[in-house]
C-alpha cells in the first residue's frame, strides 16, 4: 500500500539524512584532510521510485529491480578552491545548502500536513 | 539513523572549536611572560583536529580533538639585564607565541563555532516543526 503522504515520505528522510551529511561538513571545516561529501539527489530519487514499485523477492536468488541505485549513496564533493591542508570543505557554500536543505524540509513537512487536513476535512464529512 | 544525530555532529563542533578559543586566550594571555631558561618559557599551544568518522567510510561523524600541541619554534631571546629574571648573562626568553596567528586563528574559531552554532539552531526548529506534524 502506498503512503498517505506519497514521495514526502521519502523525501523528509532524505532532507534529514542530508541535515547530517552538511552538518558533518560544518564540523570538520578545520580537520585537516577532511574530504567534503553530500548526497545525491537524483540516485535517491531513483532510490525512492524503484523502492515504490519494487518487484517481489520471494527467492533470496532472486536479482534486484536495480542493485546499482542506492538512495543513500554518499559522493565526495569537488571543491572550488581547493586548501593547502587538503580540507575540501567551503563553509560559505555548506551554510547555503544547509539553508536550502532546511526549506526543502518545511515544504515537503507543509506537504504531509496539508495531506492530513485534507484527509480530516473528508472524515469530518465538510461538517 | 538516529534523528538526533545532527546534534551530536554539530555539539562536537562547539566543543572543538572553543577548545581552540580557549587555547587562544591561553597563548595570549602568557604572551608577554619572561623566564630566564629557554627550557621553562611558555610555548604556544594548538589543538589538533581529526575527524571522528573513518574514511571512506559511509558514516557520519563530527570532529575529535587528537590533542593539544606545543609549538616547536625557539623562543625569543632578548638582552634585558636589568629584569629580575634575567640570567647570569642578562638574557631573559619570550615565549614563541605569535600574536597575528592567534588573532587569526581566534577569529577563524569563532566564525566556525557560530556556523556550528545555526546549525543546531535551524535542526532544533525542524524537528519541532515535525514534532507538531498534524496539528495544524
Amino acid at each position: 500500500m502506498e503512503s498517505i503522504f506519497g514521495i514526502h515520505e521519502a523525501a523528509l528522510l532524505y532532507r534529514a539524512k542530508r541535515m547530517d551529511v552538511i552538518a558533518a561538513n560544518l564540523a570538520n571545516a578545520d580537520t585537516p584532510n577532511y574530504q567534503a561529501r553530500d548526497l545525491d539527489f537524483a540516485s535517491a530519487l531513483d532510490g525512492a521510485f524503484a523502492g515504490a514499485t519494487q518487484l517481489k523477492a520471494t527467492d533470496p536468488r532472486h536479482l534486484a529491480l536495480n542493485p546499482l541505485t542506492s538512495g543513500d549513496a554518499l559522493k565526495y564533493r569537488i571543491p572550488h578552491q581547493p586548501s593547502l591542508d587538503g580540507n575540501t570543505v567551503e563553509s560559505d557554500l555548506e551554510s547555503a545548502r544547509y539553508a536550502e536543505n532546511a526549506v526543502s524540509y518545511q515544504a515537503s513537512l507543509l506537504f504531509a500536513n496539508n495531506r492530513i487536513s485534507t484527509l480530516r476535512a473528508a472524515l469530518a464529512g465538510g461538517r | 539513523m538516529n534523528t538526533f544525530s545532527t546534534f551530536d555532529i554539530a555539539g562536537s563542533a562547539l566543543a572543538a572549536q572553543s577548545l581552540r578559543l580557549n587555547l587562544t586566550a591561553s597563548n595570549l594571555a602568557n604572551m608577554h611572560d619572561v623566564t630566564g631558561d629557554p627550557a621553562n618559557a611558555y610555548r604556544a599551544r594548538h589543538a589538533v583536529f581529526r575527524a571522528a568518522s573513518q574514511p571512506f567510510s559511509n558514516t557520519l561523524a563530527g570532529v575529535d580533538v587528537l590533542g593539544v600541541v606545543e609549538s616547536k619554534t625557539p623562543a625569543t631571546e632578548r638582552y634585558d639585564p636589568g629584569n629580575p629574571q634575567a640570567n647570569a648573562e642578562g638574557m631573559v626568553y619570550a615565549p614563541n607565541v605569535n600574536a597575528m596567528e592567534e588573532m587569526a586563528n581566534m577569529i577563524s574559531a569563532s566564525r566556525s563555532y557560530q556556523s556550528n552554532l545555526e546549525v543546531i539552531n535551524t535542526a532544533k526548529q525542524l524537528l519541532m516543526r515535525t514534532l507538531t506534524l498534524g496539528q495544524g
